[in-house]
């Protein structure tokens, strides 16, 4: 099974996200490299913070672009791990070893396997 | 509800000894010297927390709480137990000569290369020689992937007594043979280290192709094979071997979704739909060969395995596949690490870079040999190579002789479904 970790942090959209404080970036890597060694991390990405990306809004087949930052975003994803485990459980253990500052939150969420769908649905990704 | 909530902690718990227990197991049996008594410890440990965890949470660092606890039953067992005498001897003295080897290292930098070697090990005693193919493979499972008896029982279908009595032979042998818990001398590092990574790599294939039966499937044993190997990795990053095993580990799990239709019917390579093929695993397998082929000297058996997988991996279809490479690398495996298997594919190459007949000739010479007799695939490689030439009748028999020697009854299927397309191209013979 395959579980994502989305890191969501526990700072301002607008602010700067590059990291300065070598410390907690010191912390995160031992983490990652935690995860390497124990053969569970699939990959993993840090992102840039949304104010400099974009939105799009479907609705009757078109989409609205909206560029950031976004005036009530509140809760951005600022990067994923991707890990492999047996159980939920063996996932949300891994998280809660992450060293995230106070006020971060990472969600736990299982990867759909093609085995996860309905024959009808297999056969339709098949073509 | 109250149930419920017991299941659920108990869950997180066995979470927790999953990710602990190898670790956990590799250090105690440096101090006792004994992977059996090591892995008892750990299980009492276990037992402890189940107890414990419910009420007070599971504590910030489980990992060290389960190994003082597990140190202290060492020691209680150590004192009462007179059968353990030789050993407590040998500790008591091991712990004289290192001034109280109980305690806890303080340098963080030091305890994590002690904590590699000692898992490194670990993976070499439960993959000793002196142990059966399937003792180590049920040991391994057991000790370094965590796995109850059940869980390796239901994986290998054999029954729960089987694989308990395995283990618990394997362990008594490790004991009598006393095995000296330290890496292997330089002299015997390659022969240790390949009997480690068959170990792997036959749990990897128990997952890639069941044996016998229905099943086609396993997933979790491949995941759990691949786990292993990338531990391994880490641990021993310079063994080309190794990096070639991942390699062709990863690359070969790329394709579990394609390999099945959607009967749960196996599809060949050459048919699969690649687009199914897991982009992410085929990346991670290119990375790891890339890191063996960088470490120079000639490629292993795996990392040649793991070229020939690559090679599948970035051709956009079976026809734009570099065949002349993929020779090459068969002619180097055969070379190196020779096997009628190896032949066969290697006919499969040279006949889809020089054509059927080519390939042909090359499987006649091998069809004398009598390993290959009752080996399934050499007809039915045959019998492709044949229909390739417009020779559908003969292709058909070999068909039907392919269909009669394999075990699998999805493969079989899948034989005769082919034999009968060709019986109706030799009805209808197409103009050349």
């Amino acid at each position: 099974m395959r579980f994502m970790m989305i890191m969501i942090p526990n700072v301002p959209d607008e602010a700067d996200w590059t990291p300065r404080d070598p410390e907690p970036v010191a912390a995160m890597s031992r983490y990652n490299e935690e995860l390497t060694k124990a053969g569970v991390l699939l990959a993993l990405d840090g992102l840039h913070p949304g104010a400099k990306g974009a939105r799009l809004a479907f609705s009757g087949g078109r989409a609205t672009v909206t560029d950031g930052p976004f005036a009530e975003a509140k809760e951005m994803i600022g990067g994923y791990w991707l890990i492999q485990a047996k159980s939920k459980e063996e996932a949300v253990e891994w998280a809660s070893r992450c060293p995230a500052a106070d006020g971060d939150v990472i969600e736990v969420r299982q990867v759909f396997e093609m085995s996860d769908f309905p024959p009808e649905v297999q056969a339709a990704v098949a073509q | 509800m109250q149930a419920g909530a017991a299941t659920q902690e108990h869950r997180a718990i066995e979470a927790v000894w999953r990710i602990e227990s190898a670790t956990l197991i590799a250090g105690l049996a440096r101090i006792v010297r004994d992977v059996g008594l090591a892995e008892e410890l750990a299980q009492d440990a276990l037992v402890v927390a189940l107890e414990r965890w419910p009420q007070s949470g599971v504590p910030d660092n489980p990992g060290a709480w389960l190994m003082t606890t597990a140190k202290h039953r060492a020691i209680d067992l150590l004192r009462r137990n007179s059968t353990l005498q030789r050993k407590h001897q040998e500790l008591a003295r091991e712990l004289e000569l290192h001034g109280g080897a109980l305690e806890e290292p303080q340098l963080e930098g030091s305890i994590e290369e002690e904590v590699g070697d000692d898992l490194l090990c670990l993976m070499f005693m439960c993959c000793h020689p002196v142990l059966s193919a399937e003792a180590r493979v049920a040991l391994t499972l057991r000790v370094l992937g965590g796995l109850t008896t059940g869980e390796i029982a239901r994986a290998f279908m054999v029954s729960e007594t089987t694989v308990a009595q395995r283990i618990v032979r394997a362990k008594r042998t490790l004991t009598e043979t006393r095995v000296p818990f330290e890496l292997p001398h330089k002299q015997e590092l390659s022969a240790r280290l390949a009997s480690v990574l068959e170990v792997v790599y036959l749990i990897f294939n128990e997952g890639y192709t069941a044996s016998a039966g229905e099943q086609w499937l396993r997933a979790d044993l491949c995941e759990e094979a691949l786990r292993l190997g990338r531990i391994l990795a880490e641990l021993a990053a310079q063994e080309s071997e190794v990096l070639g095993l991942v390699a062709l580990m990863e690359i070969q799990a790329s394709r579990l979704n394609a390999r099945v239709g959607p009967e749960g019917e196996p599809v060949l390579l050459a048919d699969q739909d690649r687009s199914r093929w897991d982009r992410l695993l085929v990346r991670r397998g290119l990375a790891a060969l890339e890191r063996a082929e960088r470490l120079g000297g000639t490629l292993g058996p795996y990392a040649l395995q793991a070229a020939i997988a690559a090679c599948h991996a970035r051709a956009s279809s079976a026809e734009n596949t570099d065949w002349m490479r993929m020779a090459a690398l068969y002619e180097a495996l055969a070379q190196i690490a020779p096997s009628p298997v190896v032949e066969l594919n290697r006919a499969v190459a040279v006949a889809s870079a020089f054509g059927p007949a080519a390939g042909l000739e090359l499987l006649d010479a091998l069809g004398e040999q009598p390993t290959l007799r009752s080996y399934h695939l050499l007809p039915s490689v045959r019998g492709d190579l044949l229909a390739r030439l417009g020779r559908f009748e003969e292709a058909q028999a070999e068909l039907a002789r392919a269909a009669e020697l394999t075990n699998n009854t999805q493969e079989r299927r899948l034989l005769v479904a082919r034999a009968r397309a060709w019986a109706w191209e030799a009805g209808h013979p197409r103009r050349a």
